[in-house]
């Protein structure tokens, strides 16, 4: 067995640290576009956040969007060429704190989009501070002694928070920390860019993923803590589909 | 026989929301806000009939940023709003400007600061001119005075747009987006050379793929490159693009500077001074940006003092000084906080400071 580039990626090396899950991510959104035959006709929005050099990697059209605002962009850009293919790719900052408003929107109105959303329970590209869906006692440079539920609130559940939406088509939350988990988050990637080209709506896959770097463990340590911690605050599997 | 009149009767932000359709607007996004109401709920029944897209947005944050995204589809865009909300746009407006798209946002003022009132003013002239967001950027503002000029520049706003590619502001007040006046709506004809858009993000069919993005990171000199590369496009527009209308100037020994609905209740002013004898001129930008200095520095070599009248408590009489090198005296009349003068009140002043 060969195991090739996806023509989708560019032939590059990424800026991800070890142990990343975006770089897995990545991979299998480009697969898709591939074994979808899209990439010639899929236009991807850029987060702020880590992932926001995206475009140093996959070989489509870009547009790079300010905070949280992917959503709102990508709205436009279907609207105005419903025959093309649409994705945002969103960190949980990004997705859950600065651009509420975007998503709940977007997803509310049904826009035939297909949304990637990277929680890592962590802002990675400003070293480490406490996101919107950072864990319980999880330490981070804001929350020194471990995010208190009596003053951050808990984490946010952003499928959870979607499902009650009526204009939403498709909810799921996968995981990349097991070869098993790849696999099924690979097949929701493909439903969610499958519905799209379907018009069913908006369709969002939430992929739980590593930070090794600002959780401070290795990236063995990350995948157990995704496994073991993660999985347990936010619960893997289909949370609608219509 | 005469021919019958063409004109219409259409409030000001009619006015505006027709001469985008026809100037080929495709695309508008806003969120309500008084008092330039009339515009998305006229476009949200007439654009949609001329073939374009709608969408009222969760918030204006939302609607500059769907405009990011329709103008990078190749899209003729706009979007209207008041102060409070053009306010929450400005974070958008400094990414179009440095991701160099065009679109048009169009600023019916009301007062401020904070929530401020629902009445017109021109307390924004800084937050136009000067940036409002962050970054070295430049808006090329465009300030009407009545519903024709409204009418026309509107469908200029999107030549220029596409022109200089570049965010163009209409910047208008309550008063003209209010008032209703016989308008005629002539055929759109494109006023300047439309290039071809390259930057169009449409899918990589046939091309390399393209990428719209305003982070510049590496190599360290990237940004400073792209902000002189911005300084000589907006010294190119500053060469090209500055609109100004005078009127009575020629022998005039005060001249009134004002934009917009109060440049034409300076009118009435001027002429009332004529009848009383007084030599007084009105000078107009009708480019807040560009700022027609050459024009300002003109009418000062024969002027003997300058008057500015705003509705606020004084931002444009700034680039008067600027642009006249403070080789005159400059007066001010206004008031900031939802207030427009009255041709009367402005003759009282001209009268108390006329020599």
């Amino acid at each position: 067995m060969q195991f090739k580039r996806p023509k989708t990626i560019k032939d590059t090396q990424t800026h991800y640290c070890p142990g990343c899950g975006h770089g897995i991510v990545h991979r299998l959104v480009a697969e898709v576009i591939d074994e979808l035959g899209l990439r010639e006709k899929t236009i991807g929005t850029a987060p702020v956040g880590c992932s926001v050099l995206l475009y140093n990697y996959f070989d489509c059209d870009i547009i790079e969007c300010a905070h949280g605002r992917p959503p709102a962009v990508a709205t436009a850009i279907k609207r105005c060429q419903p025959d093309k293919v649409v994705f945002t790719y969103q960190g949980d900052g990004d997705i859950a704190a600065i651009g509420t408003a975007e998503l709940i929107h977007a997803a509310n109105r049904g826009e035939n989009i297909t949304a990637i959303f990277v929680n890592n329970a962590i802002y990675g590209m400003t070293g480490g501070q406490m996101a919107p869906t950072t864990l319980i006692g999880q330490k981070t440079t804001t929350t020194q002694n471990g995010r208190d539920r009596k003053k951050q609130g808990p984490p946010l559940k952003v499928c959870e928070l979607l499902a009650s939406l009526e204009g939403v088509a498709y909810l799921q939350r996968v995981a990349v920390s097991t070869a098993k988990d790849v696999i099924i988050a690979k097949k929701a990637i493909k439903k969610a860019f499958q519905n799209q080209l379907d018009g069913k709506g908006y369709s969002l896959v939430e992929v739980l993923s590593m930070c090794p770097t600002d959780w401070k463990v290795t990236p063995k340590q990350a995948v157990d803590f995704v496994n073991n911690e993660m999985k347990a605050a936010f619960p893997l599997g289909v949370y609608k589909d219509v | 026989m005469s021919k019958p009149s063409k004109k219409i009767l259409l409030k000001g932000n009619e006015v505006l929301s027709q001469a985008a359709i026809n100037a080929g607007c495709g695309f508008f996004a806003g969120y309500p806000i008084t008092p330039q109401n009339e515009v998305p709920e006229y476009l949200s029944k007439a654009l949609p009939e001329a073939g374009g897209i709608f969408i009222q947005a969760e918030s204006e944050i939302a609607a500059i940023n769907m405009l990011f995204g329709a103008s990078a589809s190749g899209v003729r865009c706009m979007t209207s709003s008041s102060s409070p909300g053009v306010s929450l746009k400005q974070e958008g407006i400094s990414y179009i400007a440095a991701a160099e798209l065009p679109c048009v946002i169009v600023n019916m003022q009301r007062g401020g600061p904070g929530l401020g009132n629902i009445r017109a003013a021109q307390g924004d002239y800084f937050q136009s001119v000067k940036g409002g967001g962050h970054g070295d950027y430049r808006l090329i503002v465009l300030a009407p005075s009545t519903l024709q000029e409204i009418y026309e520049l509107t469908m200029n706003a999107f030549d220029y747009a596409d022109h200089y590619r570049n965010p163009v502001l209409i910047l208008g007040d309550g008063i003209l987006g209010q008032m209703a006046e016989p308008v005629e709506l002539t055929k759109y004809r494109p006023i300047v050379d439309l290039p071809e858009k390259d930057f169009v993000l449409d899918g990589c069919k046939g091309r390399e793929r393209r990428v719209i993005k305003t982070l510049l990171l590496q190599p360290a000199e990237a940004l400073i490159e792209f902000n002189e590369y911005l300084k000589k496009k907006y010294a190119g527009i500053e060469s090209e693009l500055k609109l100004c209308q005078k009127y009575r100037c020629d022998d005039a020994d005060l001249v009134v500077a004002a934009y917009g609905i109060t440049a034409r209740i300076a009118e009435g002013a001027v002429d009332m001074a004529r009848d009383k004898g007084l030599k007084v001129g009105l000078i107009r930008p009708i480019t807040l940006w560009p700022f027609p200095d050459e024009d300002f520095r003109a009418v000062a070599e024969q002027a003997k003092k300058l008057l500015v009248v705003e509705m606020s408590n004084g931002q444009m009489i700034e680039d008067v000084k600027l642009s006249i090198e403070c080789s005159r005296p400059v007066e001010f009349y206004g008031t900031g906080g939802g207030w427009y003068p009255t041709s009367e009140k402005i003759m009282e002043k001209i009268e108390s400071v006329y020599e």
